[in-house]
């Protein structure tokens, strides 16, 4: 009886909102895929939509980091299955960019507090409303401040909560200022958070520091293949602010975006040190007493992959699907939203790559899977991209799913036989 | 769509605007090599602000705003100069839209400040008027 009642209240929620889109067949950009897939729009207009999440019945769930008519959660329904999603309905009162479904639940981040939202079972939320809040408080400076989520097998969410700095300088971002000693920020942020994800109204101090040293990580997700955290880290900006060490062009090129297996207490390195993916070395940062070459032998992961710098890569996912070809299988795509701190170099990015695995370690080189989302030949300011890559996902049929969060397009990637 | 249109053909107009501008400079400067305050202001613009705020002051969406026909480049030179000082972390809102990046203080002599902010207020499209050493240096006084 309850349930039905609040399926109708939901309903009824919806109905209200909810209309019904002309089939936006969006193609304003060629997208490149690999032969034998084939890519669509299925649906445009969304908004600024970050993270992405697909039920079993294909239905998707997008977080939004701006509000669209008061609403940062947008859900989309394929009602004649054309595979366009005609349907949305749009649902909680916050901006934000972690959305992630397991367990019957929809979890949700704002820039400050994670909440979930119980599943009936078509996959739709019974209370859009009334989220219950699973965890609050979380450091929020207007900076790096998006708090990405994943869940695990054993009901513990992590969170990753960026650092408020560019690299925890005296004052941030400016020419020639040190690193503070010790970098306190740490304590509460640059770092990857776990709780539980079924305890409500926890804050830090219920939660622990599953790793640190990670200057901000937008992409992350669970492996299900070795049951571990993955992530991707956005590497520092700016080591222009150390001229007599870098110029402007070896700044633009340095140091990589860095793809991570991260096990309890893992570190980064970040802020003393970065990745350099020319040498493949952990290098120390100017602010800490490095002068571009010197070797970093502090504690601090090797990566799996140094990308090249600054392509901002927001979203990671382990493809698990079995329509892909054999190659594909338990790889990881990464989503480059694009980089702005290149210029006056031309911008990169603005694509989704593929690392194949096997048995749990990169198998072969990186390589650009969907290409063309920007729209224009030389991108000379994030700007002028029409269409920037943020959250991926995977379909019930294996299709692989990508949200822009500068138009709010969804684009389906599928392979054909 | 269409505001995106018109903002697009600005842009354009922009950028061609401030390249030809440029020549105009360069072409007047060269044969005397003299400095103006243009000249100096790109050249602080390049190095201090072009990162953030783009070679097109077009700024990174979501990050830092863009400086093209703002309130704040186009306004009050009090606030201009305290933003370059003092840096900036209010959160402002441009169109709708918030940037979430602080910008830190600039760490630059009076000169030039008065360059840069000449050269701001004159390029990307805008239209304002200069902005004096001494002007810079009466409000930096009024500023602590
Ligand atoms: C590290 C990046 C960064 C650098 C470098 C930087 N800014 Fe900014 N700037 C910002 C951000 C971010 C804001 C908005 C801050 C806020 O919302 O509180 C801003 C705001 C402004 C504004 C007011 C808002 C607007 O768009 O009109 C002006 C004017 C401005 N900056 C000019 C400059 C100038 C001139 C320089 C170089 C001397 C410079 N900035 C260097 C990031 C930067």
């Amino acid at each position: 009886m309850r349930l039905k009642k609040n399926f109708l209240l939901f309903a009824s929620l919806f109905m209200g909102m909810s209309c019904t889109i002309a089939q936006n067949k969006n193609n304003d950009v060629h997208i490149k895929v690999p032969t034998g897939f084939s890519n669509s729009v299925v649906a445009d207009g969304v908004g600024r939509a970050r993270h992405i999440a697909i039920t079993d019945k294909g239905d998707l769930y997008v977080k939004l980091n701006r509000l669209e008519g008061g609403k940062g959660i947008v859900y989309l329904h394929d009602s004649n299955g054309d595979g366009i999603y005609d349907q949305r309905k749009s649902f909680g009162d916050y901006v934000g960019t972690g959305i992630y479904l397991k367990n019957g639940y929809l979890y949700a981040s704002s820039n400050d507090d994670v909440y979930r939202y119980k599943l009936d079972a078509n996959g739709l939320v019974i209370h859009p409303d009334s989220p219950e809040r699973i965890v609050s408080g979380l450091i929020n400076r207007r900076q790096h401040e998006s708090k990405s989520i994943v869940l695990d097998n054993g009901g513990n969410i992590y969170v990753n909560i960026g650092a408020y700095s560019n690299s925890c300088q005296e004052k941030d971002r400016q020419t020639g200022s040190m690193g503070v000693p010790g970098c306190p920020l740490l304590d509460s942020a640059g770092g990857i958070w776990k709780f539980k994800a079924d305890q409500m109204n926890q804050t830090y101090k219920d939660g622990e520091r599953y790793a640190t040293g990670f200057r901000n990580v937008v992409g992350l997700d669970w492996n299900q293949k070795d049951n571990s955290l993955y992530v991707m880290q956005h590497g520092r900006d700016q080591l222009t602010m150390f001229p007599q060490y870098y110029d402007e062009k070896t700044s633009a090129n340095l140091p990589a975006e860095t793809f991570y297996k991260v096990p309890k207490g893992g570190n980064g390195g970040w802020p003393y040190s970065y990745y350099d993916q020319n040498v493949k070395k952990k290098i120390i940062s100017p602010e800490y007493g490095g002068d571009g070459k010197k070797e970093y032998t502090g504690t601090a992961l090797d990566p799996l992959v140094g990308f090249p710098a600054h392509m901002a890569p927001n979203g990671l996912l382990f493809y698990t699907g079995n329509q892909f070809p054999e190659k594909y299988k338990n790889g990881a795509f990464i989503a480059f939203h694009g980089s702005w701190n290149r210029s006056p170099e031309l911008q990169e990015g603005y694509y989704v790559a593929f690392v194949p695995f096997k048995d749990g370690k990169p198998s072969g080189d990186w390589e650009i899977f969907a290409d063309g989302f920007a729209g224009v030949e030389e991108i000379k300011t994030p700007g002028m991209a029409k269409h920037r890559p943020c959250g991926l996902a995977q379909g019930p049929d294996g299709s692989l799913y990508v949200s822009d969060d500068s138009k709010g397009t969804i684009y389906k990637i599928s392979y054909h036989k | 769509m269409k505001y995106f249109i018109l903002s697009i053909l600005l842009g354009v107009l922009i950028i061609s605007f401030s390249s030809f501008r440029d020549v105009i400079e360069i072409k007047k400067s060269a044969p005397q090599q003299k400095s103006t305050p243009m000249t100096r202001g790109k050249v602080v613009y390049t190095q201090y602000c072009m990162p953030c705020h783009q070679v097109d002051g077009s700024g990174v969406p979501n990050l830092n705003p863009p400086l093209i026909n703002t309130s704040y480049v186009l306004g009050s030179k009090a606030t201009l100069v305290q933003i370059l000082v003092k840096g900036f972390n209010k959160g402002v809102e441009i169109d709708g839209d918030f940037y979430s990046n602080p910008m830190p203080a600039q760490a630059l002599s009076d000169q030039q400040v008065s360059d840069v902010l000449t050269f701001v207020r004159n390029s990307f499209g805008n239209k304002a008027t200069a902005v004096t050493v001494a002007e810079v240096k009466a409000l930096k006084s009024k500023l602590k």
